[in-house]
């Protein structure tokens, strides 16, 4: 557990220096540290049991169904990248405290920094894959939020996309790659993957993996031909480019190939796949950084070409290329991780980090001098360095590769790529350092604190030590990681200076003597690389993706014009064409059930039904007629309802009805009254057609199932135990209230949503446009002389108290007859709107005390505790109670939890009607701009006649 | 003509006026059409328990046969959704209206009514039906 503690932990830290910046940078620094030095010291301790060879575990279920699960594993070489990630990690915030000026937001920074180490930890110690994808793709986002942290620099912002793009869309193919590789293992655990080689090499998927594995690795290891997006990154805070720009992001794929090392590599397709994208990467990239001005720009390449170089390892498929490549890993990420420190230190001294502008610096910079020379050694292979060892046992194993039958490729590849390193790294050092001082540097150069130079030079300590004793300093977690990559027993192997007179050492030899003559023509060479003009990744890169925008935009376009008749024509097309095509292509037969006469009074409604129906239709375009029409229609269905032993849906279409067309008519007051007749004849004629055939099926599918006998429903359990469990007789009810009470729970929420979203709509209305369109707007209609009859007005006062008794009543008899918490809501509503109506919106207004927010809130809230009070007695949310108690006069009555619940239902339902209708009655009435009069009536004999009240 | 046959053909007739209405340039004539699909809908939940008369799903130990309370309860909720999206869309067509000075929906330029800077007051159309 400890471990998948340790997993999460700087992803848990990430909140702290966003909280400590508060206290200051220093804090902020701090907390950051603090984080990453808990998670050292964790790591410490396991470090011995792992080192010993044991594999701490930790498992947690998260989806086991999916195969997903948070297990985590540490071996070796998840131990050597872990201790990479954190112990440099530590290194850059020192670094990075004294490298950000005041105005950069420093707490935004080291929260970044926190979630890229938590996610590239992840990675290397997931033992399941999937857990492993979600950490690869949280590397790729926090590394695009660090590219970017500069937001106003448009390469900050560019880069920024370029590398999400590139290692999103290989992360995209690692996923399809590790699904297949699961899929042919049977488990998505790494330690089980791992112990099917056979299996998933001989398996018929293994090419089509492996490519998309590697789609995932070369991406993210910026490998040719995807390397251009790594150089761009640059673009990125020094400390970030240090950090995950050298040692560790761009290591993840290199990771992946180690960690996947056993049960992929040593086929022909491996080596010739990995190995040769290794080398040219390695010689590509070392002949691009050659003629890099820009110091980073340099370096970020030199990093492509040394990924390269490791790639072609573990590309080689031998054990021994194998501790070649996890020892080079190591003295990779302290010579050039130091080396980026040291391009942020000239840049920050300085004020540039152009080498045509630079130069003579040692006697000034003689601390970071000294650092730079002896990284920049180690780079270019010089003994006693440990770059020198790595690169020299890398020479050794090229040497005796055959490539194809071709037995010399490598080797003398191998050598270029060695000679173009060791030239841009001496570059480095005598272009920056040495050569004659300079009067024109930007700022006035020196050495900066030991807040600076103090992180690089731990990491040149361990440059030189690991090349003096290599044995003593790298050789027992080489070891072990190369035991861990091998998964066998260790080649032999010596880490030592001194191998002997080999092949190796004359093409070293080679390499320094030629690199060094290379540096000494480079102004020649660099007019020849003018001159040749090797193609601009990027603009290949924006061109490209330039291109697919525009087509998307052009398809997006012709398929998305904004015409909703068109969607809608296409939606409803689909249906009729879906519906047809199961029509035609299945058996029929006449329904058997035995059908009800029709009474003629049922075949007059049906008559009024259908002449409505079709009168909307005709009259559309005068707006107000064809509500009155559909008025028509909604009364003749609430009848219907009634008349087939529906009496709650009666009572809740009729009250829905009222409260509809209310809506309607508000609404349309402020919408235009009729509709210009516009649609062509053919198009009426398409919108028939469609009309038509849709209207048949849905009625022949309603005809068909009304005619057979239906299957056995759940229908018959509510029946059966609606009395018994429920405590109510009216079964409509208690499934409402009780069967099915977490529906209704979560439809009221959707109605005080929609509510909601009506006030947001409404209350907003006044601004801006919307607002001036209101403020211009003039009646066009006639208005009534009187604008509160009193007849009305005094009619709704008498009914108001009326109505409510009816709601009540209604809703206290609703568990045992036809009524309930929905009806009884609507009525109330319509009691109080019907004051609105008469008496005007600010009058009602003012006298409503209850605010209708408050209502919807009262009501969900209400409705939600009932359910969770039933779970304070262990019973699962929403379980009803109910009892039957007797009150002297009142008789026997029932008390039910379900009720506490239909109040919630009620409360909710009046709160939202109300909230919509008042809004937008109060819309209308700011359109109107008519004075707001306190007085209900306009003519009130009771009320004594002043001046200013009286209506000419 | 039994009942079956009204209640089908009148579920179809529904259905058929909300789709042309839904069809239509306006956003008020949509609101209706979406009105009349509501309508339609609904009915057709409810026919799902088939077609019974004068026997409510009021429980009682003696009774020997009873309607479907199942799809009532459905469609009492869909009735009151149906609402709620009905009142959604009608005051997001206002405001669209408001905001855009057109309430048409097919995304053209409005032949009918040229587009109008906010300064204008809202067009009313002279062959209004009035009163």
């Amino acid at each position: 557990m400890l471990l998948a503690f340790l997993a999460v932990l700087p992803l848990i830290g990430a909140l702290a220096p966003a909280l400590a910046i508060r206290a200051g940078r220093d804090a902020c620094a701090l907390a950051a540290g603090l984080v990453t030095l808990t998670a050292i010291i964790i790591l410490a301790t396991m470090a011995p049991a792992v080192m010993a060879g044991e594999v701490i575990q930790a498992r947690i279920d998260w989806v086991p169904s999916l195969g997903l699960n948070a297990n985590f594993f540490l071996d070796p070489l998840g131990l050597m990248f872990a201790g990479m990630i954190l112990g440099i990690g530590l290194l850059i915030i020192v670094y990075a405290r004294f490298y950000l000026s005041k105005a950069d937001p420093m707490g935004r920074f080291f929260t970044y920094l926190l979630l890229f180490q938590g996610a590239m930890l992840g990675i290397v110690l997931s033992d399941n894959i999937l857990l492993l994808l979600i950490f690869w793709e949280l590397t790729s986002l926090s590394s695009f939020l660090l590219i970017g942290f500069w937001r106003h620099l448009p390469e900050g912002r560019q880069g920024a996309r370029m590398a999400l793009a590139i290692t999103g869309a290989g992360g995209l193919s690692l996923i399809g790659g590790l699904m297949i590789l699961g899929s042919i293992a049977g488990s998505y655990d790494l330690t089980v993957i791992l112990e099917n080689r056979e299996a998933i090499q001989a398996s018929p998927l293994y090419l089509p993996a492996l490519i998309l594995i590697l789609g995932g690795c070369f991406t993210k290891s910026a490998q040719f031909p995807f390397h251009f997006w790594l150089p761009h990154a640059m673009a990125a805070p020094t400390p970030v480019s240090a950090y995950l720009h050298s040692a560790t992001m761009v290591k993840a794929g290199v990771f992946m190939l180690a960690r996947l090392w056993p049960v992929l590599a040593g086929t022909d397709a491996w080596f010739l796949i990995v190995a040769t994208t290794g080398l040219v990467t390695m010689v590509v990239a070392a002949c691009i950084a050659l003629f890099k001005d820009d110091l980073k720009g340099l370096l970020a390449y030199s990093t492509v070409s040394h990924l390269g170089f490791l790639t072609m390892l573990f590309g080689l498929g031998t054990p021994i290329a194998a501790v070649v490549g996890v020892f080079h890993i190591i003295n990779h990420a302290t010579f050039k991780a130091a080396l980026f420190m040291n391009a942020g230190i000239v840049d920050h001294e300085a004020g540039t980090r152009d080498l045509k502008r630079l130069g003579g610096l040692f006697s000034l910079m003689p601390i970071a001098g000294t650092l730079a020379l002896i990284a920049g050694l180690s780079m270019a292979g010089i003994p006693p360095l440990n770059g020198f060892i790595s690169k020299e046992m890398m020479l050794e194993e090229a040497s005796h590769t055959v490539w194809l039958g071709q037995p010399w490729v490598f080797p003398v590849l191998a050598t270029l790529g060695a000679t173009l390193s060791v030239a841009y790294s001496l570059r480095y050092v005598i272009h920056v350092y040495f050569g004659p001082k300079r009067d024109d540097y930007p700022k006035k150069p020196h050495d900066p604190g030991i807040g600076l130079w103090g992180p690089p030079a731990v990491l040149t300590a361990l440059v030189v030590l690991i090349g003096l004793m290599p044995a003593l300093f790298a050789g027992p977690i080489v070891a072990a990681t190369a035991g861990a990559v091998i998964g066998a027993d260790l080649p032999y192997y010596s880490l030592s200076l001194w191998h002997g007179v080999t092949p190796a050492l004359f093409m070293s030899i080679f390499a320094v003597a030629v690199g060094a003559f290379l540096l000494w023509r480079h102004r020649t060479l660099e007019a020849i690389w003018a001159r040749v003009g090797v193609p601009e990744a990027k603009g290949l890169f924006d061109a490209f993706v330039e291109t697919l925008a525009a087509a998307s935009r052009r398809l997006t376009l012709k398929v998305h014009n904004e015409s909703l008749q068109r969607y809608l024509a296409f939606f409803v097309g689909t249906a009729v064409v879906v519906g047809l095509a199961g029509f035609f292509t299945a058996d029929h037969s006449e329904g058997t059930r035995e059908v009800i006469a029709a009474t003629p009074v049922a075949v007059v409604a049906w008559l009024v039904l259908i002449a409505a129906t079709v009168a909307v239709v005709v009259a559309h375009r005068a707006r107000f007629l064809s509500l009155i029409f559909i008025s028509v229609v909604g009364s003749t269905i609430a009848l219907t309802f009634a008349y087939l032993s529906a009496p709650d849906l009666a009572l809740t279409q009729i009250s829905v009805e009222v409260v509809t067309i209310l809506l309607l008519l508000l609404a349309l007051n402020l919408l235009p009254k009729t509709s210009p007749s516009e649609s062509s004849v053919p198009r009426k004629l398409r919108d028939g057609l469609l009309a038509v055939t849709g209207g048949l099926g849905v009625g022949a599918a309603a005809w068909a199932v009304m005619t057979r006998d239906g299957m056995q429903s759940i229908s018959r359990f509510h029946w059966e135990n609606s009395y018994s469990g429920g405590g109510g007789t009216n079964v409509v009810n208690v499934i409402l209230v009780d069967f099915r009470g977490f529906d209704t729970f979560g439809e009221i929420i959707v109605l005080g949503i929609a509510a909601l979203a009506i006030f947001a709509l409404l209350d907003t209305a006044d601004r801006g446009e919307a607002g001036r369109r209101l403020a211009n707007w003039t009646p066009d209609l006639i208005r009534s002389p009187e604008r509160h009859p009193m007849m009305l007005v005094v009619a709704t006062r008498l009914l108001l108290p009326l109505a409510l008794m009816a709601g009540l009543y209604i809703f206290l008899r609703g568990h045992n007859e036809p009524g309930g918490g929905f009806i009884a809501g609507l009525v109330f509503s319509i009691a109080l709107l019907m004051q609105f109506m008469a008496s005007g919106w600010g009058w009602a207004d003012a006298r409503l005390r209850a605010d209708h927010h408050n209502l919807i809130a009262w009501g969900v809230l209400i409705a939600g505790l009932t359910g969770v009070g039933s779970m304070l007695f262990g019973a699962p949310f929403l379980t009803s109670a109910f009892d039957y108690f007797s009150l002297p006069v009142v008789g026997e009555f029932e008390l039910a939890t379900a009720m506490l619940f239909d109040v919630g239902v009620a409360l909710t339902v009046v709160g939202a009607v109300m909230l919509a209708l008042a809004q937008l009655s109060r819309v209308a009435q700011r359109a109107e701009k008519l004075e707001p009069t306190e007085h209900a009536m306009d003519i009130n004999p009771s009320r004594e006649p002043s001046s200013t009240e009286v209506k000419s | 003509m039994s009942l079956e046959f009204l209640i089908a053909t009148a579920i179809g007739v529904m259905t058929a006026a909300g789709i042309y209405l839904l069809l239509r340039r306006r956003t008020f004539p949509v609101v209706l059409g979406l009105a009349f699909l509501s309508y339609a809908i609904n009915v057709f939940l409810f026919s799902m328990g088939r077609v019974v008369v004068d026997q409510p799903p009021i429980y009682d130990k003696a009774a020997a046969a009873y309607t479907d309370p199942l799809p009532q309860a459905l469609v009492l909720t869909a009735i009151v959704i149906a609402f709620g999206m009905t009142a959604f869309v009608v005051v997001l067509a206002l405001r669209a209206y408001l905001e855009t000075g057109t309430d048409q929906v097919d995304g053209l330029p409005d032949a009918g009514r040229p587009v109008e800077d906010a300064s204008t007051p809202i067009p009313s159309h002279p062959t209004a039906a009035r009163g």
